[in-house]
């Protein structure tokens, strides 16, 4: 481990993309996610990386992806208004499989909204935002130590599946200095290199996701948002589109039990649960330590992964627990995908906030504390 | 011919039958392309050929080499995250008319701007043919399109002098009608260090040629002769920068209209490191 340092979220993030082996980033200015491109241009230079700072965050996605294309890892980072804009590549990134990171430090909205103020609103915008089924991977940090780590894994997971990745925080987590050691050297993420020979950059051999071969090292091929056959080529084939579609969504869910985590606090003989992630935990596992010493059996269910949502650890727990409190800062957008995976099996209480303030301990604690079943 | 033969190793057979209608000009323009190409003999696993969206865009599936067909408006955008990633590459940007000027007109610019190592090839036929014969920002005053009925508005832009003002180290104009011509300015186009971009008449007699009642294909293709005159870098210069707008008016100019010699950005943000200035 290195020495103990304090260190803001945001730097956190943008050198654990370079000790994940990111050589590439494109960007646009924007609140409260700037910090990101401000320290990777000041420190890729020095790996002989590329920063570049973009006409708008449509074209540095953009740019992030050609340089994929090129064989380097890329990542981008911005915040809600940036976000939508990014939507239309992420679309791109997920249809021709080139793997990217993109960063989406929350602010609240809807558009310009709250510029300097965390939420937790682009749950569904990270899932859905861009149009059409597709895959995605959502990775939600709730310390600066974890937005070093997940950023690791956004590289590994984008890499490994061919898949946009989002790292998804708030400005709390994004501005928020806090002490971490981090180790001195990590594993740098490998590009697996397609073998000499005929290629095809969207076969999927024994079910695994081809690899992904640079251009300019000797594999030509075309590269499309249409949807294409197994070499690139547009096609318009219903079987062969259906394939398309039913490849790109397994690919993901099939490693699910890989991607998808979630924490869970004090849940073995928990009789009320709170489901919360991001800076929103941290305020539930505050209740629940409170909870506990007021005689309150309560538990943290805390996805880290996102999308894949965490079903299986919420529809176990709904199973358990008398009552579910689900706390975020938006009007409930997980909420709906706790509902969905607890089937009705349990009562659902929603502690939500949209007003550009943190949510608090004591908010969660008051629905922890109302035992109606007793 | 020989030539002709070269040209088509470049092809990916597996793509034919290609979309575009009979009479369009974009074939013979990816053809002086291709020839440029041939002629340079450069090495097609280290081309790359980044297009948007459109008719023209499409051309990009049809060569065999590093082919990316983006999207809508963002090929300069790709194109020069994969020149900075690879400045080893010759990156060609495809685009059209309604492709580079109206939604990607900022990309455009800006890659102008930086100067990045691509060439850049813009089909300008007037009007968006693929989706069926909308009004472009390239679309002369007064001339019919579906979505102008009564014949259009707005005046068009002229990407040339847009693409000087921008920044654009060597701008020309070349005509589907000239296509030996074309190809000269193609591997002018291609030899030039930084952004080079290139205007290209062609023409939709599909779409702008039917509703505009400008005949067919040769038709089309013998009026761009009447309407241009070739001219030295020096009058184009003065012509452009203090001429009246291109469209309607006197003859447009083709040829090689600027040319200036600035740093490549790809080389510049290699050499760029703490403490120094490129």
């Amino acid at each position: 481990m290195g020495e103990p340092r304090l260190l803001p979220g945001n730097e956190a993030c943008a050198l654990g993309a370079i000790a994940a082996g990111c050589r590439f980033y494109a960007g646009y200015p924007i609140t409260p996610s700037s910090e990101i491109a401000e320290t990777m241009a000041e420190f890729l230079p020095d790996v002989g990386g590329i920063f570049v700072q973009m006409e708008d965050e449509i074209a540095s996605l953009a740019a992030c992806l050609g340089a994929a294309l090129g064989g380097m890892q890329a990542m981008t980072a911005t915040s809600g208004p940036g976000f939508s804009l990014m939507q239309e590549h992420i679309g791109f990134a997920a249809m021709a499989e080139i793997p990217c990171v993109i960063v989406d430090v929350m602010r609240g909205g809807p558009s310009t909204g709250l510029p300097t103020s965390p939420s937790q609103a682009d749950v569904q915008q990270a899932r859905w935002g861009t149009h059409g089924d597709h895959p995605i991977i959502v990775l939600a940090p709730a310390s600066v130590r974890e937005v070093y780590d997940l950023t690791l894994r956004a590289f590994a997971y984008a890499e490994r599946f061919r898949t946009p990745v989002i790292l998804l925080y708030d400005a709390v987590i994004g501005h928020l200095r806090e002490r971490v050691e981090l180790p001195d050297a990590v594993e740098r993420v490998r590009r697996p290199r397609p073998h000499p020979g005929p290629y095809r950059p969207y076969a999927a051999p024994d079910g695994e996701v081809a690899p992904l071969a640079a251009f300019g090292d000797g594999w030509r091929f075309h590269v499309t948002g249409l949807a294409h056959d197994e070499r690139g080529f547009p096609t318009q084939d219903p079987a062969v589109v259906a394939a398309l579609q039913q490849r790109l969504q397994q690919k993901i869910e099939d490693h699910g039990d890989e991607v998808t985590q979630c924490e869970q606090v004090l849940m073995e003989d928990a009789e009320v649960a709170v489901v919360a992630f991001g800076i929103a935990a941290r305020a539930a596992r505050e209740a629940v330590r409170t909870a506990r010493r007021e005689g309150v059996r309560a538990g943290l269910l805390r996805p880290i992964t996102l999308w894949p949502f965490p079903e299986e650890a919420v529809r176990a727990a709904a199973g358990r627990v008398r009552r579910l409190v689900v706390a975020e800062m938006n009007l409930g957008q997980m909420l709906h995908e706790v509902e969905r995976a607890a089937r009705g099996q349990v009562e659902i209480t929603a502690c939500l906030r949209a007003d550009g303030e943190p949510v608090e301990p004591e908010e969660i604690m008051a629905p922890l504390a109302v035992p109606s079943w007793r | 011919m020989a030539v002709a033969a070269d040209v088509r190793r470049y092809l990916r057979p597996e793509m034919m039958p290609h979309i575009l209608c009979p009479g369009c000009g974009h074939g013979i323009v990816l053809q002086a392309l291709l020839r440029a190409i041939g002629g340079l003999d450069l090495d097609p696993d280290r081309v790359a050929v980044v297009a948007g969206i459109g008719c023209s865009s499409r051309l990009a599936g049809y060569v065999d080499f590093c082919t990316l067909h983006a999207t809508h408006g963002r090929a300069p955008a790709f194109a020069t995250g994969l020149k900075l990633a690879r400045p080893d590459l010759t990156v060609i940007v495809i685009t059209g008319d309604g492709d580079g000027l109206a939604i990607g007109g900022n990309h455009l610019i800006h890659a102008a701007r930086r100067n990045m190592g691509m060439l850049c090839l813009l089909f300008n036929n007037a009007i968006y043919g693929m989706t069926g014969g909308q009004v472009a920002p390239t679309t002369p005053q007064g001339s019919r399109a579906t979505t102008a009925p009564w014949g259009n508005v707005e005046p068009p832009f002229d990407a040339c002098r847009l693409m000087i003002a921008a920044g654009a180290s060597f701008v020309a104009r070349g005509l589907a009608y000239e296509p030996l011509t074309l190809e000269q300015l193609c591997v002018e186009g291609l030899r030039h260090q930084g952004f080079a971009f290139i205007e290209v008449l062609t023409d939709c007699p599909e779409f702008f040629g039917r509703y505009n009642r400008l005949g067919r294909g040769p038709e089309m293709l013998l009026a761009q002769k009447r309407n241009t005159a070739a001219v030295g870098p020096l009058l184009a210069r003065k012509a452009i920068l203090g001429g009246p707008p291109a469209q309607p008016g006197p003859a447009l100019s083709t040829g090689v209209l600027h040319r200036e010699a600035r740093p490549e950005f790809a080389q510049v943000l290699r050499a760029h490191r703490k403490g120094t200035s490129a």
